[in-house]
């Protein structure tokens, strides 16, 4: 087979407000292969989320896709109606959510809520469904599934609770996952059993994932490629041993630096200064600048992403060496 | 030992049961023949802690292990079911009301959530002014001179301090809360996650700014923190915790290099590191368990790889395995002959 998984090129995402145009995703281009993980990687407010929704056509107003094309196995996305949109989501594009009690309903039993979730897609036999959930549940490490099957959302932990919300989005086989931050209400124990069972599952069923998050450190161990945004854009992107180990943007090489295990026990970290900007007062100019010590006179045009080698690219003028 | 050489907080033994008792339907259910009992969350389980002047203790532990409870207890924001809390070496129980009442401001705490923690109705001004005039360590009209004064110290504009905390980022938010600690001129404090809301690159302005102040004022922390890096970065000395128990203590360099307790050397495995590389994730098998009903023995057996027949049954003693180095584990002990 040949071309990516989904390939993402140009794609802007504009919320109009009464304060004026928020450029929450601004020109951002990337693939996803099938079988690899891709880590998105930013702080809040960099546009890491809004670019999953965007993929999922869940961007509600005043927001809207201005531009781009968000293309999964060669079909633009953004040409789908409503209807062909909601025919994906779930069915060959599933999200696990931060919170797995945004994606379980309260009041609904997990057979339930399994059920319906296939059967909204294929026209299987309540039985047929009722085994396939059994069976992403026992994937997913959830230990007598058929006992789990008839509890409500409450009875489960925390992390069961995130793994059954897994269990849910790998039902129909998604050829992709977008996963917005899913270990990070989670503890250290917890989060290194769901790490490796998604880690198991994408080698297995070949489903390329998205893994957005703000902690390198996962990211450093759980992903193939990786893009670090900044301000709704993506600022560097490569694999992920080329980024961590020879970041080129000042805001990449910044926020490595500042990680704690990398610093001398009690000296002061070295730290970024500033704070993230507003969305709504960004120009055409690199968001960074105001906050980089690199920056210079050109970083005051808009910076173009520059293509390093096969799938490194950069969008700074003034790099890292 | 001499009061000088005494640590400068100290616990003693503490135990902490939260009690849920049956209400109405439940003794009628119970009266009829329903299994029900009264429910109590062993929150602590008998910990011993020592702090001394000017260092810094890391607290590290899941959720659920009592790491937050015993922060509270040690800042006066709860009262423990046992044991005994201590000064300067001497208990609180012997203070008389009003020296008890200014020992109180020597401890203070600083809170996870910038959000929560910060009345939105407030002016900054009147959060960061309320408790050193309502103390009276400053006049009324010394008021805002006093406000700013702490504003800058924890590296915020002091012009704003009439503006309302929804006007601020999580970061500076932070910096609030800690200029709201300092305003009594605290000798200690309790950081309860207080850096775990921020992002990154904030987060290590607000550590730099806590070690800046440790050097500056001489203060003494309770570091509390689920994130081993920060705690490795901040602490002279490191405290583990499972589920209401202390289960390994030691000097910061010594734990990290020679974790000895099995739950310490799962809990290291896990961290997700900046510098490894698509790692195999082999994850410690279980959830914790819950405070509802410990486990007997060892807390830990059920998900130890190394657990025998007696962790089942006795519950294993803090015992010094290299100087200042306790752990709470059977496979320590020699082998009885």
């Amino acid at each position: 087979m040949t071309g990516a998984l989904l390939e993402v090129e140009g794609l802007r995402t504009h919320f109009f407000t009464k304060a004026g145009v928020v450029k929450a995703v601004d020109d951002v281009s990337f693939r996803v292969e099938r079988g690899r993980i891709l880590g998105l990687v930013g702080e809040s407010g960099s546009g890491k989320s809004m670019t999953g929704y965007s993929i999922l056509g869940l961007v509600d107003e005043p927001g809207r896709i201005v531009a781009g094309r968000i293309a999964l196995n060669g079909t633009d996305l953004t040409r789908l109606d409503a209807a062909a949109w909601r025919k994906l989501r779930g069915n060959r594009i599933a999200m696990i959510f931060q919170d797995p009690m945004m994606t379980l309903n309260p009041v609904l039993r997990i057979d339930t809520q399994m059920v319906e979730a296939v059967r909204a897609h294929q026209a299987v036999s309540r039985e047929a469904a009722l085994a396939r959930s059994r069976e992403a549940l026992t994937r997913v490490g959830i230990p007598s599934p058929d006992e789990r099957l008839r509890a409500y959302p409450h009875q489960f932990s925390g992390g069961m609770r995130q793994r059954v919300a897994i269990a849910i989005a790998l039902l129909n086989q998604p050829e992709l996952i977008i996963a917005d931050e899913p270990t990070t209400a989670l503890d250290v124990t917890i989060q290194g059993q769901i790490l490796f069972e998604v880690q198991k599952l994408c080698r297995e069923t070949g489903a390329g994932l998205i893994w957005i998050s703000h902690d390198l450190a996962v990211i450093s161990g759980l992903a193939d490629e990786v893009c670090v945004m900044y301000a709704g854009r993506i600022v560097e992107s490569g694999t992920v041993s080329e980024i961590l180990e020879r970041p080129m943007h000042p805001y990449t090489r910044g926020l490595l630096d500042s990680v704690p295990s990398r610093n001398t026990p009690g000296r002061p970290l070295s730290q970024i200064p500033g704070m993230t900007p507003s969305l709504l007062k960004l120009g055409e100019a690199c968001a960074f600048r105001e906050r980089c010590p690199r920056a210079v006179d050109a970083c005051a045009a808009a910076p173009v992403v520059r293509d390093l080698a096969a799938g490194r690219t950069l969008r700074c003028v003034n790099p890292v060496a | 030992m001499s009061a000088a050489a005494a640590p400068l907080l100290e616990l003693r033994g503490i135990t902490k049961r939260f009690e849920k008792k049956l209400d109405l339907a439940g003794k009628l259910a119970r009266k009829l023949g329903a299994r029900l009992a009264d429910e109590t969350v062993h929150a602590l389980d008998h910990v011993d802690l020592a702090v001394n002047e000017r260092e810094v203790v890391g607290l590290v532990g899941e959720s659920g292990c009592g790491k937050s409870t015993l922060g509270r207890i040690v800042a006066r924001l709860l009262a423990p079911s046992e044991g005994e809390r201590f000064w300067k070496g001497r208990p609180y129980a012997e203070f008389e009301p009003a020296r008890e009442r200014r020992e109180r401001l020597a401890v203070q705490m600083i809170f996870q959530d910038p959000y929560a923690s910060l009345n939105p109705r407030m002016r900054i001004v009147d959060v960061v002014g309320e408790a050193p005039v309502v103390h009276q360590l400053v006049a009324r009209g010394e008021r805002e001179d006093y406000v700013a004064q702490m504003l800058q110290r924890v590296g915020m504009d002091a012009t704003l301090m009439r503006r309302f905390p929804h006007q601020f980022s999580g970061g500076q938010r932070s910096r609030i809360g800690i200029a709201r600690a300092l305003a009594v001129k605290p000798r200690f404090l309790v950081c309860d996650e207080a850096v775990a809301a921020l992002d990154v690159s904030i987060q290590a302005q607000v550590l730099n700014l806590f070690i800046r102040l440790r050097e500056e004022l001489a203060l003494t922390y309770l570091f509390i923190s689920h994130d081993l890096g920060v705690i490795r970065h901040v602490s002279d000395r490191v405290v583990v915790m499972y589920l209401g128990r202390v289960v390994e203590s030691a000097p910061t360099a010594e734990l990290y290099a020679r974790p000895n307790h099995p739950y310490t050397i799962a809990l290291m495995a896990e961290v997700p590191r900046v510098d490894a590389r698509r790692r195999q994730y082999v994850p410690i098998r279980g959830e914790i368990p819950s405070p509802l009903a410990p486990p007997p023995g060892c807390h830990f057996h059920p998900r130890c790889p190394r657990a025998f027949a007696r962790c089942r049954e006795e519950v294993p003693r803090l015992r010094e395995v290299a100087p200042g180095h306790i752990s709470a584990c059977h496979l320590n002990d020699p082998i009885p002959a």
